[in-house]
Formats: structure tokens, C-alpha cells, sequence
């Protein structure tokens, strides 16, 4: 059973398609707001066997052994999450404290990607490292302090199970004051933990050429890209079920698709920021946000 | 050779030594009007994730060393398309001084875009070609898998 859970349904083959439809509703989307016809349906799938079937080159210099495991760490992590979540949502069988395996499961990608951009031996791979590094220090705060309003809006719920359960009982969360401000602060911070625009800073096509991804080629950036459209696919997901009472009928998936296409429109109808406004943005405005969310939660609003 | 290869082309763009204005006309080729995303076409910034190089302009002998480090890094299967003039007979740079000949002396290329800039339908008729080459090539040393890492 194990491994039809791991590889098949809510596992790898699962997760992959349902991240290829959200690519191709990324694609089309963006497309359509840039008046295009867009790509076909199966252009993700197409992109992501052409990687599969091209060679793998290693830079020289580099450290063989990070550079290949990072990409293989970070898309075995996501599908775990992945496992997760759909297990716990269909049949509520979690476990406690699963919470807070999937937000230290979450945080893996990011830090894949830093050890595969610091064992490219490139500098622009470097910078982007950084950049990734200064991103997590940024956005984490403000996330864990939504987290803790769940925490203490639920009255202590440490399993998701339990804080869906709450939620169909007692109402979505982002119906009251301190969880829609919560829920505010938690887009903003999936938007960066996605390196989608604004915040796509450590992988600034334009300017430092998709940067920890650079030296990357065949396979392991395929896993790398994959990665990508699953935590684009995941989070939102997440944010359904921390905060929308997670995924139960066709509404749920209506919900579900609504928040990704929120996802994009932030993304095409903004302009990248700079690192240092980021640190601020999230440090300062956001953090308080996050932190007022909590005194209202626990005003009992 | 594959045919997913056909459908997801990840183009990179090489200036070697050009006017600049065959560079234009490959922008072209990529804004909203022509969606080349239609069909897979994509421009990407690391020679690493390309499946095809557009070059544009005359090699020089400044910038050879630097053509053949980013052909050498360029991931198998993998194509190159000469856009312009330049790219083919050296067009106006031509006797030049530093001038050390046309692209296909130094690396193969699969297909030419002759024009003086070519324009966008152009150049998507030359990918559209090179796509039917690619599918009907049943010969070919292409044929057989490309596997192994290579520390480059
Ligand atoms: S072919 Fe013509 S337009 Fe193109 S780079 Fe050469 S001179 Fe310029």
C-alpha cells in the first residue's frame, strides 16, 4: 500500500499531473492576459520529458555529489508534502504536529536550491544563492506568525485534519477579521516561497539569467522545474486547507482554482522587486500585519 | 532523433558580431504578435537549458573563443540556426580585419536564415523547418541515445 500511496495517487504520478495542469493554467493565463493563444495542454509535459531525455552536464569545479542530489531533495520533499495533505484532506488520516512537518518539509526546496545554486561554482549562481538565502530569512517570520493565529484561532490544533475539522464546524477561517489578515499575509509570503513575480528575485531572468538554475541541464533541471510547478501547485492548496477549509466538493476545487489564478494575476500585473525593498516589505509592513493578526486572534475576532 | 524534442525548442540567443538589428528582428519573433509559445518556443538565459542556438553576425576574433566554450557547454540534442546574412557569407562584414569567417567554419549549423534582417515569419519558417528535418531524420549518429554526465 505504501508505495501506491508514495508513487501513484497521492504520490509522485498524482502530484506531477495535477502540477502539469496548474503550469498549463499558469501558461495559458499569462497568455491570455498578454492577448496570445498560449501553449497546448500538454506543453508542460512535453517541456518536462525533452529534460528527461537531454544530457546532464556538471560544471567544472563544482561539487558533484550537492549538485546532483539538491534538485532530487527538493522534488522528493514536495511530493511528500504533497502526500500529506491529499491523504489528510480526503481521509483525515494525519498525525500530530503534521503541521509542522509540512512547513519544515516546505522550507527543503529553498534550501536545495541554495545548496545547488552554491555548488555550481558560476557566480551569477552564487548571487542567486544568496538572494534565495535572504528571501527565506524574509518571508518566514511573517508566515509562521499567520500560522500561529491558525494556532490560535483553532484553540491549540497542531493537525491539519483537525483544523479542517474545526473549520466545517465553526466556519472558514478567513471569514473573521484576524484570519483574513492572516490569509493576506500567508499569499504574500507562498507568493515569495514560489519565487513567482514580484518576488522572483533569486532567479531574475533578466537580470542574472535564472540564477541558481543556471548551470543546470538535462534531468536535474528537469526535477528543479518540476519542483517549481509543484510548490505552484501545492501552495495555494495549502492555503485552501489552512484557510478555506481545505478541498471537499466541487467547490472546494473551484476554490482552489480561483486562488491559483490569484497567484497568477499577482504575478503578471506586477513588476519584480529589488532584495533589499523585499527584507523590507516583509520585516516591516507585513510582519505587522501578521503580528495584528495575532493580537486579534486573540481578542477572539 | 526525439520528437518531444520537436514540441519544447528552449531557444538562447547568440550575438556573435552583428549590427544589432537581426537581434531585433529574433525579439520579434518572440513578442505577443507571433507567440512563438504557440509551438513550444521558448528564450531562455543559459546556453545550459537551450535545445537551439539562434547566432546572429560574423565571428570575430574576439568573440571565437567564446562561441566554441558556450557551443562545448551546450547540452546534446542540440541544433544551431544562423540568422542573417552575416551569419552565412559575412554579408557587409565582409574583408573586415578581425573577421575570422562565418559561423559554419567553426561549429555546424542546421539551418540558415538568409535576409538582411530576416523578418520574424522568417525565421519561424526556418524553426518549422528545422522541425521537419528533425522528425523525418531516421539515419543520422542523432539516432542513438544520448546518456552519460560530462563535466564541462
Ligand atoms: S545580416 Fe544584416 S541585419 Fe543581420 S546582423 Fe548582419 S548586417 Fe545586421
Amino acid at each position: 500500500m505504501i508505495f501506491v500511496d508514495y508513487f501513484i495517487f497521492p504520490g509522485i504520478v498524482f502530484t506531477m499531473i495535477v502540477a502539469f495542469i496548474v503550469s498549463w493554467i499558469d501558461r495559458k493565463v499569462t497568455a491570455l492576459l498578454q492577448w496570445r493563444v498560449g501553449p497546448p495542454l500538454l506543453q508542460p509535459v512535453y517541456d518536462f520529458l525533452k529534460l528527461m531525455k537531454k544530457e546532464t552536464l556538471i560544471p567544472k569545479g563544482g561539487s558533484v555529489t550537492v549538485f546532483l542530489l539538491s534538485p532530487v531533495i527538493s522534488f522528493s520533499a514536495l511530493v511528500l508534502v504533497s502526500l500529506i495533505l491529499v491523504k489528510t484532506n480526503l481521509n483525515g488520516m494525519g498525525f500530530v504536529g503534521d503541521l509542522f512537518v509540512v512547513i519544515y518539509l516546505l522550507l527543503l526546496p529553498s534550501f536545495a536550491v541554495i545548496m545547488g545554486g552554491a555548488s555550481s561554482a558560476n557566480p551569477l549562481a552564487s548571487l542567486g544563492a544568496s538572494r534565495e538565502m535572504k528571501m527565506v530569512l524574509s518571508y518566514e517570520l511573517p508566515f509562521i506568525m499567520s500560522v500561529c493565529t491558525i494556532l490560535i484561532k483553532t484553540g491549540g490544533l497542531i493537525d491539519i485534519a483537525g483544523i479542517i475539522q474545526y473549520q466545517q464546524n465553526n466556519g472558514v477561517l478567513i471569514g473573521s477579521l484576524s484570519g483574513f489578515l492572516a490569509f493576506f499575509v500567508t499569499l504574500l509570503c507562498f507568493q515569495s516561497k514560489m519565487a513567482q513575480i514580484p518576488f522572483d528575485i533569486p532567479e531574475a531572468e533578466q537580470e542574472i539569467m535564472g540564477g541558481t538554475m543556471i548551470e543546470y541541464s538535462g534531468p536535474p533541471l528537469g526535477f528543479f522545474v518540476a519542483s517549481r510547478w509543484i510548490l505552484m501547485a501545492l501552495l495555494p492548496y495549502l492555503a485552501v486547507i489552512l484557510f478555506m477549509g481545505g478541498i471537499g466538493s466541487y467547490i472546494g476545487i473551484l476554490k482552489y482554482i480561483l486562488l491559483v489564478v490569484v497567484v497568477i494575476l499577482i504575478k503578471n500585473t506586477n513588476p519584480r522587486l529589488r532584495i533589499n525593498q523585499t527584507l523590507r516589505l516583509f520585516w516591516g509592513p507585513v510582519t505587522l500585519l501578521a503580528a495584528l493578526s495575532v493580537v486579534l486572534a486573540m481578542m477572539g475576532l | 532523433m526525439s520528437r518531444i524534442l520537436t514540441r519544447s525548442i528552449w531557444v538562447y540567443h547568440f550575438a556573435a558580431a552583428p549590427c544589432n538589428n537581426c537581434d531585433i528582428e529574433i525579439l520579434d519573433a518572440l513578442t505577443p504578435k507571433y507567440d512563438a509559445e504557440r509551438f513550444g518556443i521558448k528564450l531562455v538565459g543559459s546556453i545550459r537549458h537551450a535545445d537551439c542556438m539562434l547566432l546572429t553576425g560574423v565571428v570575430n576574433s574576439k568573440d571565437l573563443p567564446r562561441l566554441m566554450s558556450i557551443y562545448q557547454q551546450a547540452p546534446k540534442p542540440f541544433f544551431v540556426i544562423a540568422v542573417g546574412t552575416c551569419a552565412l557569407d559575412l554579408g557587409i562584414f565582409r574583408g573586415s580585419y578581425n573577421v575570422v569567417g562565418p559561423p559554419d567554419k567553426h561549429i555546424p549549423i542546421d539551418a540558415y536564415v538568409p535576409g538582411c534582417p530576416p523578418k520574424p515569419e522568417a525565421l519561424l519558417s526556418a524553426v518549422v523547418k528545422l522541425i521537419e528535418k528533425v522528425r523525418n531524420d531516421t539515419s543520422k549518429p542523432g539516432k542513438k541515445k544520448v546518456k552519460g554526465i560530462k563535466k564541462l
